[in-house]
């Protein structure tokens, strides 16, 4: 499979989703990033039981906290897909960078000062 | 412990939109183990905070620390050097933590960023529930261990009363009638005897009827 997607994805690898945390979401856009989606196993098949399930329920907070600091809830989702689903992937990834795309670029970096410390 | 709720962003960033440099404190203590005014909710709330005022293209500089408890002067001492490098305090620790901060820190503004809700202990992961009204005169002895003043919603010293339905209490059918919770436990203890004798009135005087409260140990004192 020669799969292509968007190549202004940056993949964070992790052992589990449930290793990620509020913070992490939140500092992925403070830093910069115009969008952040989370790619868990599929739920019901997490190797640790409830990892994946955890992440979607951080991903749901942040998207409150979002709508609540006057940013776009839709910058952050949870995406569920087994490993073995290459071209899934690749089509998330589309999707999302879709989304993003349309919701404009993170307005933190434009607005804020932190534009220098986002690269 | 004591358990704490955070307060909505909008009111914290009500109180301190007007300011510049804004320190958040958070208390590693009670508010850390329920979830609301530890380190990762510091982190969380000024990362927050740092976005709002960003997207506001307001100026506005979040600084971050979480102490070891906010109720011992020697933990507040260590934010003396730069706490005078902001301009507010938005504290996440229970309401006896920002007095506290407020009290040593007197020339600083020091907001709220939690609210402080009941003494309890953890359900669940997640879930919290009350247990003590800090009332000063502990009767556990004499109800098997469970409390009325915390657990009947009405207090009652001689219950269950009639809003008593199935175990549970009249208030939500979710909460458990704390005097039939009494009742069970001391039947298993074969205790029901206590039953028989009404409990006196009690003397809230250690309570809060009797106003601010102040316990000295003299033997501990320096």
């Amino acid at each position: 499979m020669r799969l292509t997607y968007p190549s202004n994805i940056r993949i964070v690898k992790l052992p589990c989703t449930g290793r990620v945390a509020v913070i992490h979401l939140m500092r992925a856009l403070e830093k910069g990033a115009d969008g952040v989606f989370v790619a868990g196993c599929m739920e019901g098949d997490c190797k640790y039981q409830l990892g994946n399930i955890r992440a979607r329920k951080r991903v749901e907070y942040v998207r409150q906290l979002l709508a609540t600091i006057g940013l776009e809830p839709d910058r952050v989702a949870m995406y569920n897909l087994s490993s073995g689903e290459g071209p899934r992937f690749a089509e998330i990834c589309r999707e999302m960078t879709e989304k993003v795309r349309k919701l404009g670029p993170n307005p933190i970096r434009v607005k804020g000062e932190r534009k220098e410390k986002a690269a | 412990m004591i358990m704490a709720k955070p307060k909505p962003i909008e009111e914290i960033i009500q109180e301190i939109k007007d300011f510049d440099k804004v320190l958040v404190a958070g208390c590693n203590g009670c508010v850390a183990v329920c979830e609301a005014g530890g380190l990762k909710e510091v982190e969380i709330l000024a990362s927050a905070l740092r976005m709002y005022f960003a997207n506001q293209q307001k100026k506005m500089e979040v600084g971050e620390v979480s102490l070891t408890r906010q109720c011992d002067k020697e933990y507040l001492a260590e934010i003396k050097d730069r706490i005078g490098d902001y301009d507010a305090v938005v504290s996440i620790a229970c309401g006896a933590g920002v007095q506290f901060m407020t009290e040593m820190y007197n020339t600083m503004r020091i907001f709220p960023g939690v609210n402080t809700c009941f003494i309890g202990v953890t359900d669940e992961k997640g879930v919290w529930s009350e247990r003590c009204q800090a009332c000063g005169a502990c009767i556990l002895a004499s109800t098997g261990g469970i409390c009325p003043v915390a657990r009947c919603s009405k207090r009652l010293l001689n219950g269950p009363c009639g809003g008593s339905s199935n175990g549970k209490c009249e208030i939500d059918k979710e909460v458990p009638c704390g005097w039939q919770l009494i009742y069970e436990r001391l039947k298993e203890l074969g205790e029901l005897k206590r039953f028989e004798q009404p409990t006196p009135p009690k003397d809230w005087l250690t309570s809060r009827d009797g106003g601010p409260r102040k316990m000295t140990k003299e033997e501990s004192r320096l």
